[in-house]
């Protein structure tokens, strides 16, 4: 591979996993290249922790196969293990052991030198702001602090590839925060990231690209930009001061637009954004209609995310 | 190889670090048997007699050395239960280690872990009058048949710890084992029981061992005549090995089962 050259450091083809009768992954294909934040959103359920145990190798797929940094997740298992960190959904670190004993163990093993294990779990430390709770028993950590740790104990190897399933579920928003910004700068460091999250926010922040599944099947992926214009482009809204209005708000915006009575809400779609904002603000005024509040938006990821695993349904 | 016994030995240092982190929990753990040895050797001692004659505590003695072993399952499953919830065995299988450290690592530090409950149980009981009559060789051997029972009872842990994956069961396995290890002749003897709950306790494999320990020991017995009385010591072997036979592939295959 001639340097510089992008290749994809994650690379499933028709990958399929049952447990019993249900079908957790469903023939799923998804390229993921070097440096690539990638959000992988889906419900409860869906197979996003299932696809991250397979190209973690805890977990044998059925069907289909999967590489990761280059190497096969089933016949060179040992060799993808040399190449990624994980992070999963539980802190999986040792309760009784303090935060530097922690480090310190999984960086034994993960064959580095004992010394080499010691000052490796030093950084870390520094690096996710654990200095000072660096000898506590974790048991006594808070839970930021915790999947601190766990972040830092997934990061041991400074891998290649790193799989972070849900890694700020439960957290209070400044330990989000911490996450977030350790993420980003793992991907500025050209690490490539595959994240699991059911935070629509989250994936809109952190990732290059998202892809959506939903009971074990791809049902989108694109930017988060080219999600959000699939479900149409923007919309403007008008929110009356009156129910009574709605109906004559309704006309003036044109035979596509929405009402939601209860929200007292007027949408349509607004293609030439700025030109439909005057044209309906001129309009409003020359009817003397009172408006609470006028607006061109984008469509949420929420709206992409829940319009299609419903649609899926 | 050099991998599996160098993780298998960080694996073995991580328990041992967790009692010198939490001294209060080991200690609680290693004074629980002492409580029962004084319990039964002052509060209810009294009112047993040896169907061999001799003293209560010196037949009592060796019978709680092979509880003990027995009560070690609840430490192994307790461990690695906790370690398969807490996702800790899914980070371990997910780091380029010898996965075979996760179980060698566990099985070593439970066998030191037994080990020093041995040796401060064999303090007590030379406290409270117990002596190995039969001199140090004898002694050694009993002591190795102990710890052979404990490192059987390893695999039940380590495959029920496994197979349940959640700490919460930890109450069912104690429901699961004090009546194995009551029922046996470790407390008791068994000629003082119903025929047929004597013949239970009498093929117990905590009975086998207790026996064997006694004989060993050159501590008074319970003197039976059946064949699992007369044979102590070949069933203390029997029993441990036929254990390892079930639970150790058992174990193996409950650990890649993990892998679907």
């Amino acid at each position: 591979m001639p340097y510089g050259t992008v290749y994809d450091m994650i690379s499933v083809s028709g990958l399929g996993k049952r447990f019993g009768d249900a079908p957790a992954l469903h023939s799923l294909d998804l390229d993921i290249p070097q440096g690539q934040v990638h959000g992988l959103l889906g419900p409860n359920g869906a197979g996003k922790t299932t696809l991250v145990r397979v190209l973690t190798t805890l977990l044998r797929p059925d069907t289909g196969q999967a590489r990761v940094a280059g190497f096969d997740v089933v016949r060179q298992a040992a060799d993808v293990r040399r190449h990624i960190g994980l992070v999963g959904q539980h802190a999986a670190v040792d309760e009784l052991l303090t935060g530097r004993q922690n480090l310190d163990m999984f960086a034994r093993l993960s064959h580095l030198a004992p010394r080499l294990a010691a000052a490796r779990a030093g950084d870390l430390l520094t690096r996710f702001g654990l200095d000072g709770t660096a000898g506590k028993a974790v048991k006594d950590y808070s839970g930021g602090m915790r999947r601190r740790l766990d972040l830092a104990a997934g990061l041991i190897l400074s891998p290649p590839v790193l799989f972070l399933d849900e890694p700020t579920t439960g957290l209070d928003p400044r330990s989000r925060d911490q996450v977030w910004s350790a993420i980003r700068d793992l991907a500025g460091q050209g690490a490539t990231v595959l994240l699991t999250t059911q935070y629509l926010e989250e994936a809109d922040r952190l990732a290059d690209r998202v892809s959506i599944i939903d009971a074990g099947r791809l049902v989108a992926a694109g930017t988060p930009a080219e999600l959000k214009a699939t479900i149409g482009g923007d919309r403007i809204e008008v929110v009356t001061a009156s129910a009574d209005d709605l109906p004559a708000v309704a006309a003036l915006l044109g035979p596509y637009a929405h009402v939601e009575p209860d929200a007292r809400r007027v949408s349509a779609p607004a293609p030439d954004r700025v030109a439909a904002l005057t044209r309906a603000v001129r309009g409003l005024q020359e009817a003397a209609i009172a408006a609470e509040d006028i607006g061109v938006r984008r469509p949420t990821l929420d709206e992409v995310f829940l319009r299609l695993t419903e649609a899926a349904r | 190889m050099r991998w599996a016994i160098a993780d298998g030995w960080t694996i073995t240092r991580r328990d041992l670090t967790h009692w010198a982190n939490q001294p209060a929990q080991i200690l609680a753990g290693l004074l629980f048997p002492v409580l029962i040895v004084l319990m039964f050797g002052y509060l209810f001692g009294g009112g047993m007699t040896v169907p061999g004659g001799g003293g209560y505590r010196e037949f009592l003695m060796p019978g709680m050395f092979a509880l003990t072993m027995v009560f070690g399952i609840e430490t192994t499953f307790a461990a690695v239960s906790a370690d398969a919830a807490r996702g800790v065995t899914d980070r371990f299988r997910s780091l380029p280690m010898a996965s075979s450290a996760v179980v060698t690592g566990r099985a070593a530090a439970d066998l030191l872990n037994s080990a020093l409950g041995l040796a401060v149980l064999v303090g007590v009981g030379l406290a409270v009058g117990w002596r190995a009559e039969a001199g140090p060789g004898r002694a050694a051997l009993a002591i190795g048949l102990l710890l052979l029972l404990r490192f059987a009872l390893l695999w039940l842990g380590i495959w029920l710890g496994l197979v349940v994956g959640s700490p919460d069961a930890l109450v069912a396995v104690q429901i699961l084992v004090w009546p194995v290890g009551f029922l046996s002749s470790a407390l008791v003897s068994p000629a003082t029981m119903p025929g047929w709950l004597g013949a239970i306790a009498e093929w117990n494999p905590l009975s086998a061992t207790a026996a064997a320990a006694r004989e060993l020991f050159g501590n008074p017995g319970w003197g039976g005549d059946s064949w699992a009385a007369q044979h102590a010591i070949t069933l203390a072997v029997a029993w441990p090995a036929l254990i390892v036979a079930v639970f150790f592939p058992l174990s193996i295959r409950a650990f890649r089962r993990l892998g679907g």
